[in-house]
């Protein structure tokens, strides 16, 4: 998956959790749990949909580096 | 009456957890629940704390703070504060001290008086605990807002609080608050916190400039013990939330309960990792670890189990008060992830929030060497009712005993309004308590009714649904009542379903606590939608998305459905109850009452 790809399916998932966020002006450097106001379960489901739509497995250990929408996308485009 | 066969079996599925016999181990402050209960009294417990000096009365913040200062522990670290990008600050109880005089003065000039509310949101950071203290210490009542509500929650309390007084960071105001503001014409001073990036509004007060130029002397006002001092906001069923009050003598738990159910000693450092939104994040993440003079960590990060880990090693915390949601997610990363943190440190852990599940309690002997105490208690009671206690054997599922000086029983009430105490073993009933103990709610603000309703003859009921087992262990079985507990945090489903029937389209919404593994319940919501709008998922997501900005992510719903019509009682209620067995595959009761239905 190239960054273009990664970036489209983050934003995708992001937008079934918190439809009501204006995604195009993201911060991609800052929290997604601040920026979109996430809380916990909605990262949990976060994690979950992108293991689903990829297929990857995205162990607890990785969640850190899912934290903004940067992180995300460099974690799935490697 | 004889217990179902179940039930009576659950108590012993799985084994009990001995305490083993180590003479070099910490002796527990209450090394016998047996005789405790039999010595015990609220007079000799009010006898932990000082009494403001010249018997000037009872003040919570004197307690934490101040009595601290001329003695030896004045230069221990009161609060050691871990931001999100690793900075550290640390408050000695002097500092402590200096800065809630600071605050109290700051609040002084401006002419706020005893008795007004000043409100808190924020997350956790010191300048929320120094507010609080202070406010307490100019006899304000105060009253903590969670700071992932979204405008409608934050508004509604803030307007039944007569918020005169709110204390924020700049970014919870902009997003939060400034929307608001017209709205609420009670609120007079708004005092923000400065954070990087985040340019000062209008209409608030600067806290550096506010308070830093204050004197660090304060003297406080004689305070009655019944003089109010908190007010924590909880959901019921229907209406609006309701706002318990506290008052000043609730530091005689606060105290107590930090010493045997959390079982403090005087070198301990403790981490209760609550929200100070919340009840427990005041009761036991401020007021208990400073009454009883330890050192309380309190960390800014949002849950991270190697973060938390970290803490745990590097702080050397002794003791952790924690609850089921976090407990659930290091389960999922597996014991291997805590191998290799030096966690030797930690001698007692517990939980609150929701019931801790008994593989939870068992994976904590497997993870960390030690079982995670349960303990039960709720906004109204204050603190810590029942609970394992740390000289006792645990019982994995079991929330405990009762706290000595609580008298804890199952009652069952009938339509009629009759009441009966259930003495038989593992017979579910409501949970019951003699009221009086010092942290007992005095009341619902504006709301005389709703408080009588939880009281019968001398008992307060609970709400919630229990048993007790034939050693006196109390098991919790579900909410007598349509509260969602999700997370730890109690919503009412009326405040969503409102949410919901603002949108266009919507015409009838039912709003259930759905079954989790991870949250314990999370939020369901079904709508039937008006005519001339039909299921789509484009209109779920507006759905999802507009409730999300009125509410907050914690209390918006999780999942939404689309149904025909829902079901409702002759008197037009909807039939929560009838959506929650539906939605679980379960038997639906009694359904003579039922007007129309979904299939």
């Amino acid at each position: 998956m190239n960054d273009a790809q990664a970036r489209s399916l983050v934003l995708d998932v992001l937008s079934a959790i918190a439809p009501e966020a204006d995604l195009a002006a993201l911060n991609g450097a800052a929290e997604l749990r601040d920026e979109l106001d996430l809380d916990s379960m909605d990262f949990l489901n976060f994690v979950a949909a992108l293991h689903k739509r990829t297929g990857q497995n995205i162990p607890e250990a990785d969640y850190p580096r899912l934290a903004t929408l940067d992180g995300a996308i460099a974690y799935l485009a490697r | 009456m004889s217990a179902p066969e179940g039930r009576a079996a659950l108590a012993d599925r799985y084994p009990r957890i001995i305490k083993p016999h180590d003479p070099s181990a910490v002796p527990a402050n209450m090394p016998d629940y047996a005789a405790a209960r039999r010595t015990f009294s609220w007079e000799g417990a009010r006898g932990l704390l000082d009494g403001l000096p010249g018997g000037r009365g009872l003040n919570i913040a004197h307690e934490a703070v101040d009595r601290h200062v001329p003695g030896p522990r004045a230069d221990r670290d009161a609060i050691r504060w871990l931001g999100r990008s690793g900075e550290r600050r640390a408050f000695t109880y002097r500092d402590l001290k200096a800065a809630t005089n600071r605050f109290a003065n700051a609040l002084s000039g401006l002419g706020v008086q005893a008795g007004d509310s000043v409100f808190v949101l924020s997350g956790r950071i010191p300048e929320l605990i120094i507010a609080l203290l202070g406010a307490l210490k100019a006899k304000c009542v105060v009253s903590p807002l969670f700071s992932a509500f979204g405008p409608e929650p934050l508004a509604t309390r803030l307007t039944i609080g007569e918020g005169r007084v709110l204390v924020t960071t700049a970014s919870l105001y902009r997003r939060k608050i400034a929307p608001l503001r017209g709205s609420l014409p009670k609120l007079e001073h708004v005092i923000v916190v400065p954070e990087a990036g985040e340019a000062p509004a209008a209409g608030t007060l600067d806290w550096r400039r506010l308070v830093d130029g204050q004197s660090p002397d304060f003297t406080i006002p004689p305070t009655d013990p019944e003089d109010r001092a908190l007010l924590h906001f909880t959901s019921g069923t229907t209406g609006r939330p309701k706002g318990a009050i506290h008052v000043h003598e609730a530091v005689v738990t606060h105290t107590v309960t930090g010493r045997c159910a959390l079982d403090l000693h005087d070198a301990d450092v403790f981490w209760c990792t609550a929200d100070p939104g919340w009840v427990t994040g005041t009761s036991y993440g401020i007021i208990a670890p400073l009454t009883n003079g330890v050192t309380s960590v309190v960390a800014e990060a949002e849950f991270d189990a190697a973060t938390w880990y970290g803490i745990l090693q590097n702080e050397r915390v002794s003791v952790w008060y924690t609850a089921p949601t976090a407990i659930r997610m290091m389960m999922k990363l597996g014991a291997e992830a805590v191998r290799g943190y030096d966690l030797s440190a930690l001698r007692f852990m517990a939980s609150v929030g929701e019931p801790l599940n008994p593989e939870a309690v068992v994976w904590g002997q497997q993870a960390f060497g030690r079982p995670f105490h349960d303990n039960w208690w709720q906004t109204e009671t204050g603190g810590i009712m029942i609970a394992n206690f740390a000289s006792m054997d645990v019982k994995p599922g079991s929330m405990g005993k009762p706290l000595p000086g609580i008298e804890a029983a199952i009652v069952q009430r009938d339509p009629g309004g009759s009441f009966m105490i259930v003495d038989d073993p593992m017979v579910e009933g409501e949970l019951a308590l003699k009221a009086g103990w010092p942290s007992m709610m005095r009341g619902y603000l504006h709301e005389e009714e709703r408080y009588r309703k939880c009281f019968a003859g001398p008992w307060y009921l609970t709400g919630d649904l229990a048993m007790r087992d034939s050693e006196g262990y109390y098991w919790f079985v579900g909410r007598a009542d349509d509260v969602i507990k999700t997370s730890g945090h109690l919503i009412g489903p009326f405040e969503v379903e409102s949410a919901l029937l603002e949108h266009s389209a919507v015409a009838e919404a039912g709003v259930i606590g759905k079954p989790d593994p991870m949250a314990g319940e999370i939020v369901k919501a079904f709508v039937a939608l008006k005519p001339g709008f039909a299921p789509s998922e484009a209109l779920r997501r507006d759905l999802l998305g507009h409730a999300r900005k009125r509410l907050g992510a914690v209390v918006a719903p999780k999942e939404i459905d689309f149904a025909a019509t829902l079901p409702r009682t002759r008197s037009g209620k909807i039939m929560r109850r009838l959506l929650k067995a539906r939605e679980l595959g379960l038997p639906e009761g009694d359904l003579s009452t039922l007007e129309s239905d979904l299939r």
